[in-house]
């Protein structure tokens, strides 16, 4: 709206969009002050756990600002050898049963949508409406069977538990969005692939998957998140701290009863934050867009 | 693709070839159970099996060392007359239910309409919003949590700036409850993502019809608005709700995984939690956990079968 705009209709009628154009911005601007305040009471948490990993202990709980009056890294020393093993272990063992996991539910989730969205087969319906009631299945109810099950294999102590299933497509959700992503693909390219005599393993690996490189890539973002973030698992599974995922790793300052060091704990709290972080930053668009379609949180 | 696109392909595909389309129906039987072979051997051994082996362990003692011994009933009634604090973890989990869940899908709402109205910095505020639900089922979070609501953390410092005292929200039994209700408010973020789409969704014509016949936006927001997003509001709200039935590890890091002070944090899950693997009654954790696959099946069906009273579908009235 520049200026010359605004001039003309003044003549015609001379108070009325005047004022009218200085009530909405100064709606606006209360619009974005609250706004901002929200997001300043969203955000103060994250904010007070970073500056006071930054901080010598003794001041850590002495005001509630966020402005440190001296920096140190010495918390992050501290904590990252606080424990048996070296933080940088924790993280590794996180690392590797998250990479296990995507890889896991990239693969097996993938099979299983080009089955259900593009295939016709006996007992199709009855599958799918299957796939989508365990969606809705608390895993609560299928603890104690699967720890049998865990503990008969000798996987206790072990990634496996927390791997193994989703190379057999147990997170039925991202089967789910791979099938709605799949089914709104044209169906002219499945034809036409069809046509030509490619065999359904072709049009799996070489037409469906790099067009469904959005699902994949919301899968993977979501998978990464989960399991990094995965409490119970670890929880239950790994006993031998050489296992242990960052989450379990964290839980052990909360139970070390000595613990007055508070800054160790925020600094490796902050440490665990910062992969979801960069997965957060690098899949915005994916993760957007993945709880627009299923809701999926 | 619109069927005016689709009618005359389908056309000639029939034209062309009628018979093999029959004989076609389930033309992809071998192929397609090849591709489902990880999904059907997970749900065998993952999913269905253990549902069903677990409904046979809550009829029996299971400790893990010996043999599961039939014990019929029992783990149930004993849950419902025997165990105090069996029926004291349901009291927790719906108050936790009943005030976080309305809470932060008010919260998501509003926020999103709030947003959803052309201002600048929308994708900038939404990512904002967000990073909590992004950050917050993890430990680091808890253990954050934790130390915030302390007596020596900043909540009791601001509560102090306007006078009142600070206690430890975190180890009084009135209040610790409460400390969790805003850590799932704080989360309202993923919710309001997708109130976002579904308000997205909305077609702008109506806004148009509605303002030129001189509605006021209080009346559009009430009149399409609000009708128009109720599946949305529906879809949000099965999911937080089963979502918060199960909520487990903010529970535990806050009360150490004791469920404490006095139990007041002691979650449904935590509990069956401490009594599957702390106390090694498996076959009683199970009866816990069918009980909670029951309720929250009951809480889906009422929510379904409610739905048509308050949810509006656009293709409903044309049937």
């Amino acid at each position: 709206m520049t200026a010359l705009d605004v001039q003309a209709p003044v003549a015609a009628a001379p108070v009325a969009p005047r004022r009218r154009r200085a009530r909405r911005i100064w709606r606006s601007v209360l619009k974005h002050a609250a706004l901002l305040v929200l997001c300043v009471i969203m955000l103060y948490p994250l904010i007070w756990l970073v500056v006071s990993s930054l901080k010598p202990n003794g001041e850590i709980f002495r005001d509630l600002s966020i402005v440190p009056t001296h920096l140190t890294l010495e918390n992050y020393m501290k904590g990252w050898t606080a424990q048996e093993f070296p933080f940088g272990q924790f993280l590794l063992n996180s690392a590797i049963v998250a990479v296990g996991a995507i890889v896991g539910n990239l693969a097996s989730c993938s099979l299983a949508a080009y089955a259900f969205a593009r295939l016709r087969f006996r007992g199709r319906n009855l599958f799918f409406a299957l796939m989508l009631g365990t969606i809705m299945l608390p895993f609560q109810v299928v603890l104690v069977p699967q720890f049998v099950i865990f503990k008969e294999l000798g996987w206790l102590n072990t990634f496996l538990p927390l791997i193994v299933p989703k190379f057999l497509a147990t997170d039925a959700f991202f089967v789910f969005l791979m099938v709605q992503f799949i089914r709104a693909l044209p169906k002219e390219i499945f034809e036409a692939a069809r046509i030509d005599g490619a065999g359904h393993v072709r049009i799996y690996a070489r037409i469906t998957l790099p067009l469904m490189v959005p699902a994949l890539a919301t899968t993977a973002i979501f998978t990464f998140i989960w399991t990094w973030a995965d409490f119970f698992g670890p929880l239950i599974y790994l006993r031998s701290p050489n296992e242990f995922t960052v989450s379990i790793a964290l839980k052990g300052f909360v139970d070390a009863q000595s613990t007055s060091d508070y800054g160790a704990m925020f600094a490796m709290s902050v440490v665990s934050l910062v992969p979801l972080f960069i997965a957060f930053l690098a899949g915005q668009r994916y993760l957007v867009r993945g709880i627009a379609t299923t809701g999926i949180k | 693709m619109t069927a005016v696109e689709s009618e005359p392909r389908r056309a000639v595909a029939t034209a062309a070839r009628p018979r093999r389309r029959v004989r076609r129906q389930h033309g992809d039987n071998l192929a397609g159970y090849l591709f489902l072979i990880p999904w059907l051997i997970g749900v065998v051994v993952f999913v269905a099996g253990p549902t069903l082996a677990s409904l046979y362990l809550s009829f029996t003692n299971f400790n893990l060392l010996s043999a599961p011994r039939w014990v019929g009933l029992q783990n149930y009634i004993q849950l419902f007359t025997v165990d105090p604090r069996y029926l004291h973890s349901i009291v927790v989990t719906v108050i936790y239910v009943v005030f976080s869940v309305p809470l932060s899908l008010i919260a998501a709402l509003v926020l999103a309409l709030l947003l959803n109205a052309k201002i600048k910095g929308v994708g900038i505020y939404r990512s904002i919003y967000y990073v909590p639900s992004l950050l917050g089922g993890s430990v680091a979070i808890a253990i954050l949590w934790r130390q915030i609501f302390d007596s020596n953390g900043i909540f009791s410092k601001l509560l102090q700036l306007f006078g009142l005292p600070a206690t430890s929200w975190i180890s009084s039994p009135g209040l610790a409850i409460w400390t969790l209700i805003f850590l799932h408010i704080w989360q309202f973020g993923s919710p309001m993502v997708i109130f976002l789409a579904g308000l997205k969704q909305i077609p702008a014509e109506l806004y148009e019809a509605a303002s030129t016949e001189g509605a006021s936006k209080w009346r559009q927001l009430r009149s399409i608005t609000l009708p128009l997003l109720t599946p949305i509001v529906f879809f949000n709200l099965i999911l937080t709700l089963i979502n918060s039935f199960q909520a487990f590890t903010p529970a535990y890091v806050v009360s150490s995984g004791t469920g404490g002070p006095l139990d007041s944090t002691l979650f449904y899950t935590l509990y069956l939690y401490i009594n599957g693997f702390t106390n090694f009654r498996m076959g009683y954790a199970s009866a816990q956990g069918w009980v909670l696959l029951i309720v929250v099946g009951v809480f889906t069906a009422i929510a379904f079968i409610t739905s048509r009273y308050w949810v509006y579908y656009e293709d409903s009235e044309k049937r």
